[in-house]
């Protein structure tokens, strides 16, 4: 076995076995776990009780309502409003809904008012609301003399389906096109600027604990310095894709379970007020267009640039880190202003995306920060999913891959001196004339 | 010659920290460098065992230039030194020893038979973290010695051991020793040096001021000082010709002008029948020879 190997082995084996790593790999997915339960509970929860609900009809337009979730309408009577409420003082209902004439047809907001002293859910209040208003809005159009029909037919939707004019672009696009690159691209930037920043601190942590641990020169005189930072380097990063592949893995496994231990079909989203009026049919069209969307998106592309692009970024921020760990002492507060280079550039590119990505990932400030070598590694595969011109993405991979070699060969040149210097507290400037040392 | 050193230099930016220095080591001894701190020695030695490597001049390792497979033949304790914490003793030793160049099966053996001998066996699954400080030591010691270096460079080995751990190193040393391995001793610890080394080197800064046998350094250094100890009161009246540096209780210190003086001198105190306990001459030690090299070449 080589020495690097063998110190790739050492720096993967002695990380997968703790239990920091092991508990934090299989505890995401729990987590998941729990929260998709914790979703499917709330959704699945028809807020409290049923309350009974006396209707006081006094615009004679209601009439009887059915049964909601929760909510059970009971007619009047003949009863006064404030023997309805001695009912309620008594318990035998919940509480009186009042609604009063509809006196002016030109008016829009109608008040409506309900007696107790419980509070009403805000769930059950809308409810309630939408209920009587579809009855103000029939009581309308009756006495406009209004065609239901007639009616359904003034109202149009909309929706902007963008067709691209260059032959060899997708012209199949549709107004999903936009959110579910979004989608992808986020997840993908958000994936790689975590790991390359985790796991970059994590070779900056370990090469810090051989300089204080004073091992390293006994391991200087075995191996070259440059073998001994890449086998951190490689070593770290075999250890983080191992963490992505198993969170996949058990991720699969959690998603799939949730359905088997909740016995339902598919975990379904929480209720919003967006999709709350939505209909079943609708909803399924959305699923099967996000779908295509998905199934449209240049998957090999993807991947095989985000592989790229993980190591281009791994490599050029962990390699900075190497570095920096290696010039400093003990005392990580005291190395703030050498860390500080190093993340820079890294939560700027991330920024950047967050904030000019989501708007425009075809603006100025992205195309620059997708080529960039520094921010590229974030910035490029968030634009990915947008198909951005070829040419960017040649240059953007070409700039990338070149950097890593850069970034590796001269953190190797910093590490070397810095790995052995004690006692002194190590500037940049001074970190930059450590490069032009001999052997 | 296991080490040939010539005409090494070595700079970090304007410093000069090894300038112009040659040496040669001996086949199979013990050889001493020896040096106040800052002086080089570090430098030097991290130049032989390939951690860095010189700016100018070569460096032979017996009779080959330093190559990349040379650190497998060099064991080296640095004064920083370290294991990790965190591995457990056996592990930490099988990596340390692969990565001088051993099979699996050759590591472990040889593990095995250095925990045997120092009787230390059921350390295997211990975390280093879990050991005393001396222990630590000896395990280091080991980690040092596994490949059975051809060369043992050994930078100020009893730094933080006890008397015992001291002397059972001490030992090994000498058992290595016997056995053919060739052993550098950085220290500026003088008594140990005439206690344990053929030949010295001495440093100072950067340049090598002193260096040969430690014998006829010795011998170089001697001022011709001999010293009567007697039972009984000393003698008032000697010739001239013996001149007294020191005089204490019941003993006489003179500085000859040729050692063939000093029959003369022991026959003129048993003329006077005088009851003598001890004769000897005084030979520098290597304190004074240091002190002495040091400030003679700051002078210069």
């Amino acid at each position: 076995m080589s020495k690097l190997s063998l110190i790739i082995k050492r720096e993967y084996l002695t990380r997968v076995r703790k239990k920091s790593f092991i508990i934090g790999t299989l505890l995401a997915p729990v987590g998941l776990l729990v929260y998709m339960l914790v979703i499917v509970g709330l959704s699945s929860y028809q807020g409290g009780d049923e309350i009974k609900v006396a209707v006081l009809d006094e615009a004679k337009i209601v009439g009887n309502l059915p049964d909601e979730k929760g909510v059970r309408f009971l007619p009047s009577g003949n009863k006064t409003l404030d023997q309805l409420k001695t009912e309620v003082t008594e318990k035998k209902i919940d509480g009186v809904l009042r609604v009063p004439p509809v006196s002016n047809f030109q008016q829009k907001d109608h008040t409506i008012y309900y007696y107790s002293d419980d509070k009403l859910a805000p769930e059950k209040s809308g409810l309630i609301e939408k209920r009587i208003a579809g009855k103000i809005k029939e009581f309308k159009m009756d006495s406009l003399k209004l065609d239901a029909g007639q009616l359904k037919l003034l109202e149009s939707d909309v929706s902007i389906d963008p067709e691209g004019i260059n032959s060899n672009q997708d012209d199949d696009q549709s107004k999903y096109t936009a959110g579910v690159g979004l989608a992808v691209g986020g997840i993908m930037t958000f994936l790689l600027f975590f790991m390359v920043l985790m796991y970059g601190q994590m070779v900056m942590r370990s090469v810090m604990e051989e300089k204080t641990n004073r091992i390293v020169e006994v391991m200087m005189s075995s191996v070259r310095p440059f073998d001994l930072m890449m086998g951190k380097i490689i070593g770290a990063g075999l250890v983080g894709l191992t963490q992505v592949v198993a969170w996949v893995i058990l991720s699969g496994a959690v998603s799939f379970l949730v359905p088997l231990v909740t016995g339902m079909g598919s975990v379904e989203p929480p209720m919003t007020p967006g999709n709350a009026t939505m209909d079943p049919e609708m909803m399924q069209d959305t699923g099967m267009r996000i779908m295509t969307e998905l199934s449209k998106q240049n998957w090999p592309l993807l991947i095989g640039s985000f592989i790229i692009y993980f190591l281009g970024g791994y490599f050029i921020y962990s390699s900075m880190f190497a570095a920096v760990g290696s010039a400093m002492g003990d005392d990580l507060g005291e190395g703030q202003s050498l860390t500080l280079p190093a993340t820079l550039p890294l939560i700027l590119a991330f920024y950047i995306v967050s904030m000019a990505g989501w708007r425009n990932p075809d603006s100025g400030l992205m195309v620059f920060s997708s080529i960039f070598p520094l921010f590229s590694p974030i910035a490029m595969p968030f634009r990915l999913a947008f198909n951005p011109p070829w040419w960017q993405v040649a240059i953007s991979l070409i700039l990338v891959v070149a950097s890593a070699v850069f970034f590796v060969w001269l953190a190797g040149r910093i590490y070397r001196v810095g790995i052995l210097m004690y006692g002194k507290k190590v500037t940049l400037k001074e970190m930059w004339k450590w490069t032009f040392y001999k052997g | 010659m296991i080490l040939s050193v010539q005409d090494v230099v070595k700079t970090y930016g304007n410093y000069t920290a090894v300038n112009h220095v040659s040496l040669d080591v001996p086949k199979g001894c013990v050889f001493g460098m020896l040096g106040p701190n800052g002086a080089g020695k570090t430098s030097l030695i991290r130049m032989i065992t390939t951690i860095t490597a010189p700016d100018s001049g070569v460096i032979y390792l017996d009779g080959q230039k330093l190559h990349a497979r040379s650190p497998e033949q060099i064991g080296y304790m640095p004064e920083e030194r370290g294991l990790y914490k965190k591995m457990k003793v056996g592990e930490q030793l099988l990596y340390l020893a692969q990565l001088k160049g051993l099979s699996q099966h050759q590591a472990m053996n040889e593990i095995e038979a250095w925990l045997t001998k120092f009787e230390i066996k059921d350390w295997w699954n211990k975390k280093v973290e879990d050991l005393s400080k001396g222990m630590q030591q000896k395990i280091q010691f080991i980690a040092t010695v596994l490949h059975k270096p051809k060369l043992l460079i050994l930078d100020e080995p009893f730094t933080g051991l006890d008397p015992i751990n001291t002397n059972l190193i001490k030992e090994e040393i000498a058992l290595l020793n016997e056995s053919g391995i060739s052993i550098i001793f950085s220290t500026h610890r003088m008594e140990q040096v005439e206690e344990m080394c053929d030949h010295i080197v001495l440093i100072n800064k950067g340049r090598n001021v002193l260096y040969g046998e430690v014998k006829a350094i010795k011998n170089q250094y001697k001022q011709n000082l001999f010293r009567i100890e007697t039972h009984e009161a000393l003698p008032t009246e000697l010739p001239e010709r013996f001149p007294v540096v020191k005089t204490e209780k019941n003993a006489l210190t003179f500085k000859l002008e040729n050692e063939s003086d000093s029959n003369e001198l022991l026959r003129t105190f048993l003329q006077k029948d005088i009851k003598i306990s001890r004769f000897e001459e005084i030979l520098p030690t290597f304190n004074e020879i240091f002190i002495q090299r040091v400030a003679e070449t700051e002078e210069q």
